[in-house]
């Protein structure tokens, strides 16, 4: 390839520019650059925080107990004398983590099977849709509640539950967007030259559908990050003294009148992490809609 | 002198890019439309037509922007006016007819009341007084029964009706202007021709004056006392009709009248280089200097102004060019290939595609089917019945007739995407009764499909590159290098340069995009390509190149075209053999020197009528009757409902037989061949002698 490609006038591959067109439109939006910042703050911290934090996030002082901000706790301290600064750094790991895992596996399934629901129609498509509209009449965090209560609490049943729960939403995005493609003339010029359907959902609907399962990912990113963190409030999540948000909110809840650092902290971590995937989300949704294969030609 | 409606002075309107900048779309655009005139906007698709149009009502799209210039109607200017003025304005004097006419009605709401709002609002009509005012626009516009006519919903009506109420719509305040933005574009021929003559009547009755805007400079010929030809946002000739259709004198109007495929001729006119600038893309200097082949020095550097090229006529024939006396001087020479004095490689009697008495239904079969039945509904007629036909090797068979027929569906057979339900259908030795999935890979690999819309048929997110991969990867066992070697060299062969590999569709030309589609078809090495439409979506100068392109890579590969199009012209110069097609039933047959001369089938008859020449002047032939047509009538002749010369119940009662004019040609007509060869003109005959009447009459230029 190397050789012939050179002897071309432009020999940049067309991909990496479409990707520096959304990445362009991305920066040009100022409440895009905003969440980008707070979502690459919180990604840091992430990685970062078992390397900075001041205390132990799970040592007990029993001689500092609930202590107000100071010079040495600067969120102060909770119930049990635990550093909430520590606690606050480290507190969105796990989070983060099941979150990401469970996305990429719910818009992998879900979005694969909306698309290939959307390219066969006929009874297949009928009736897996209709097990999807029972299946989404269910609210969701009564199936959490209940695959826990049967399974128990892990890190891995948590990632399942989420990918199953989101990825049925996933599937009628996907379906939906997949029928506006199945019915114009390039599909039917796949099928005509007897295309395979899975080169025909792989290689002609994927690419047409991806901008908005990416948008889709971003915005069940943050839906996710609140059921996880409401599944710890309610103690199916995480196991105590492990440090997350969600159970930090929970376990500092009856202290708030006299020491609320505990939970504020934590609920202005998650609420930062979750505006700045919002904001991101929404203009990546935008970036993408002025992507470079829709420009006039100039 | 006549008096002057409307005004358009030095007018420059931009709109903001996406990436921020002003660019003009209409530059310096100076226009008179006289009272009760019909001018002409002609120009491809891009150069600003519709935005003069709106302009002329005081609106601009949203984005725009007036850069400089006033638009006077009868002395007032109308970017001056407050919103309500303008309302006021818009409701009485002026009036909008646009393309699409069903997406301008409410579909919920009954058509008497869609056009009764504006009566009532604007002109402060009471209710009753409404109703019979509806009634009677709805006659003026010939709609039958126009009392049950406005109880109607949109969806009820067909295409030329719907055009028809929107028409009423805008007579309904009497207004001194019509703006009829590509009012027929995507109606049927024979439609069409209704609708114009329609227009021409309202004009002599009411005495409007009309804006008609067409890219299509037959139908321009047709209805316009006056013609301005547009070009890159800029008008480069205005003048009469006649004059400017019988001897254009700028270059672009000259080269544009040139592409257009005649009737007259069988052969293809020769093709414009090049296409036109983007808007923003040119700065100085003459807009069509690329693309000219009298462009100097000057035409870069200087803008050229308008020259009046006359001086003794009343209507001033004007052009912006540096070279118009160059152009003037020139003999208006066409220059016309025809197409089957190289076409060598049809071999005699060597049939490559076999088809004979092949029925086609949409209706779904199985099951779901067994149980309507069962309930007692009845058997959904077929969209195709009894289609012979035969396409041999290297030869073009063109199907023809007007949308519904089942132009479509039968090349979608052939492509196995719709079985039919009966008949045999034969490729060499191989059954197509079969599915696209159950032809063996070499059988699917030598028949190729190419569509109407390159935009539908383009996949907005492969490259070029992976577009012309596909085929390759399927149907050759090729290393990735040799791939891309095929893939470069596909290009050129449709005429387009390597860089353009690792482009986009979007970011290509219409014409630019029918190639690449080209290209992809003509990679699997095909013996046999289905054009569905190929040309209908692209500009007159861009149809020609790609209609050259065609006939080039027959020639050069010997491959077979079913040519599926409602443009007889363009079938003139391109097909060897034509089927006519009347709501799925074939009615004519034959070689093309045969189907374009007398007898005709009175369907035929009614086709070639009705093609618009671009010659001034020129009325189409109303024959048959302008009814909707839903399904094929269940017994007796496809045609009769609307056939001009029908002679009985037989029509209605009996399937016409087969008539044999010469061996190869047939016609299914009850009428006897001689009857109807008696009666009938030879239309190509005449269409050329309309044009050397237009030649004769159009005024000298010095």
């Amino acid at each position: 390839m190397s050789a012939t490609v050179t002897t071309l006038d432009k020999p940049r591959p067309a991909e990496r520019s479409q990707f520096k067109e959304t990445w362009r439109n991305l920066r040009r939006s100022p409440s895009g650059t905003i969440g980008l910042t707070i979502l690459v703050i919180h990604l840091v911290i992430a990685v970062i925080s078992p390397l900075v934090v001041p205390y132990e996030p799970t040592k007990i002082d029993s001689k500092n107990l609930m202590q107000n901000p100071s010079r040495e706790h600067p969120f102060g301290t909770d119930s049990f004398g635990r550093d909430v600064l520590s606690r606050v750094l480290m507190g969105g790991r796990v989070a983060l983590v099941v979150t990401l895992t469970a996305g990429v596996l719910a818009i992998t399934w879900g979005g694969l099977l909306g698309i290939v629901l959307g390219f066969l129609g006929g009874v297949v498509d009928e009736v897996v849709m209709r097990v999807v509209d029972a299946m989404l009449s269910f609210p969701s965090l009564f199936i959490y509640l209940l695959v826990i209560s049967a399974l128990g609490s892990s890190n891995v049943i948590l990632i399942l539950v989420l990918s199953i729960t989101n990825g049925i939403s996933i599937i009628r995005i996907a379906r939906g967007v997949t029928l506006g493609f199945v019915a114009r003339d390039f599909i039917t010029a796949a099928r005509a030259r007897g295309e395979r359907a899975a080169t025909v959902v792989l290689r002609e609907l994927l690419p047409n559908v991806l901008d908005v399962l990416l948008v889709e990912y971003a915005m069940r990113w943050s839906w996710m990050l609140l059921s996880f963190s409401s599944l710890s409030f309610l103690g199916f999540g995480v196991t105590p003294p492990t440090p997350d948000w969600g159970l930090m909110i929970a376990e500092n809840r009856r202290r708030l009148a006299v020491a609320p650092w505990g939970s504020i902290f934590p609920m202005l971590a998650l609420g930062t992490l979750v505006i700045g995937i919002n904001l991101a989300a929404d203009a990546l949704a935008k970036a993408m809609g002025l992507d470079r294969s829709q420009e006039a030609p100039i | 002198m006549k008096q002057e409606l409307v005004q358009v002075d030095r007018l420059t309107i931009g709109y903001r890019s996406r990436r921020g900048q002003m660019v003009d779309v209409l530059r310096n655009v100076s226009l008179v439309i006289s009272k009760g005139e019909t001018l002409g906007l002609v120009g491809e698709s891009g150069c600003g037509k519709s935005t003069l149009g709106l302009a002329l009502l005081g609106f601009l799209r949203p984005g725009g922007r007036l850069r400089a210039g006033t638009v006077c109607f009868d002395g007032v200017d109308l970017f001056g006016l407050t919103s309500e003025e303008l309302e006021q304005f818009r409701g009485k004097r002026v009036a909008l007819i646009p393309q699409n006419a069903g997406q301008s009605l409410t579909p919920t709401i009954r058509v008497g009341a869609q056009i009764a709002e504006p009566l009532m609002l604007h002109l402060g009509y009471d209710q009753a007084a409404a109703r019979d005012r509806v009634v009677e626009l709805l006659r003026l516009v010939h709609l039958p029964q126009p009392a049950a006519m406005a109880e109607r919903y949109p969806h009820e009506l067909s295409g030329g009706q719907l055009q028809r109420v929107i028409i009423a719509m805008a007579l309904a305040g009497v207004p001194e202007l019509l703006i009829l933005d590509e009012p027929t574009t995507g109606l049927d021929v024979t439609t069409q021709a209704h609708i114009l003559a329609l227009l021409r009547e309202i004009r002599e009755q009411t005495g409007t004056a009309m804006l008609y805007i067409s890219h299509d400079l037959g139908l321009i010929a047709r209805v316009s006392d006056r013609v301005a030809v547009m070009y890159a946002g800029e008008i480069v000739e205005d003048g009469l009709a006649t004059e400017v259709f019988g001897q254009p004198t700028h270059p672009y109007a000259r080269g544009l009248l040139a592409s257009i495929p005649r009737l007259s001729e069988s052969g293809l006119p020769q093709s414009m280089p090049g296409r036109p600038p983007a808007p923003g893309e040119y700065e100085v200097g003459c807009a069509f200097a690329p693309r000219c082949p009298l462009a100097g020095e000057a035409c870069t550097t200087v803008d050229p102004t308008f020259e009046m090229t006359n001086h003794d006529g009343k209507t001033p024939h004007l052009v912006r060019c540096h070279h118009w006396k160059r152009v003037a001087a020139a003999e208006a020479s066409r220059q016309v290939q025809d197409l089957r004095a190289r076409a060598k490689h049809i071999v005699e009697a060597e049939s490559l595609i076999e088809l004979s008495e092949v029925d086609i239904t949409y209706a779904k079969r199985g099951f779901g089917a067994y149980l309507r039945r069962l309930c007692g509904k009845p058997k959904p007629p077929r969209t195709v019945s009894d289609i012979t036909l035969t396409i041999h090797r290297g030869e073009t068979l063109a199907l023809v007739g007007e949308s519904g027929s089942g132009k479509s569906t039968i090349a979608r057979t052939i492509a196995g995407l719709l079985p039919p339900c009966a008949g045999r259908l034969g490729f060499e030795e191989h059954d197509l009764t079969r599915a696209v999935e159950r032809r063996p890979a070499n059988l699917r690999r030598r028949i190729q499909l190419i569509f109407q819309n390159p935009d539908a048929s383009l996949n907005p997110r492969h490259t070029v590159r992976q577009i012309l991969d596909m085929p390759l990867c399927l149907y050759f066992d090729l290393s990735r290098e040799r791939r891309f070697e095929q893939s470069v060299s596909s290009l050129e062969r449709v005429r387009l340069s390597s860089p353009y590999i690792h482009r986009f569709p979007g970011q290509m030309s219409g014409g630019e995009k029918q190639r690449v589609a080209i290209a992809r078809a003509f990679a699997a090495e095909p013996d046999m390509v289905l054009c569905d439409e190929v040309t209908s979506s692209l500009d007159v100068s861009v149809q020609a190149a790609v209609l050259h392109l065609l006939a080039d890579l027959q020639a050069e590969r010997g491959v077979a075209y079913l040519f599926i199009s409602h443009d007889l012209a363009v079938v003139h110069a391109i097909a060897d053999q034509v089927a006519v097609l009347y709501q799925g039933q074939l009615c004519e047959v034959g070689p093309v020197e045969q189907i374009y001369a007398p007898p005709y089938h009175p369907y035929t008859e009614t086709l070639l009528a009705a093609v618009p020449e671009p010659v001034p002047g020129a009325r189409a032939r109303l024959l048959a009757k302008d009814v909707q047509e839903a399904e094929p009538p269940a017994r007796g002749c496809s045609f009769q409902r609307r056939c001009p010369r029908r002679i009985g119940s037989i029509c209605d009662e009996e399937t016409p037989p087969w008539q044999v004019v010469v061996e190869g040609h047939t016609i299914r007509c009850h009428i006897p061949l001689e009857e109807l060869r008696a009666s009938q003109v030879d239309l190509i005959v005449l269409s050329t002698s309309m044009r050397m009447t237009c030649a004769i009459q159009g005024t000298p230029i010095a």
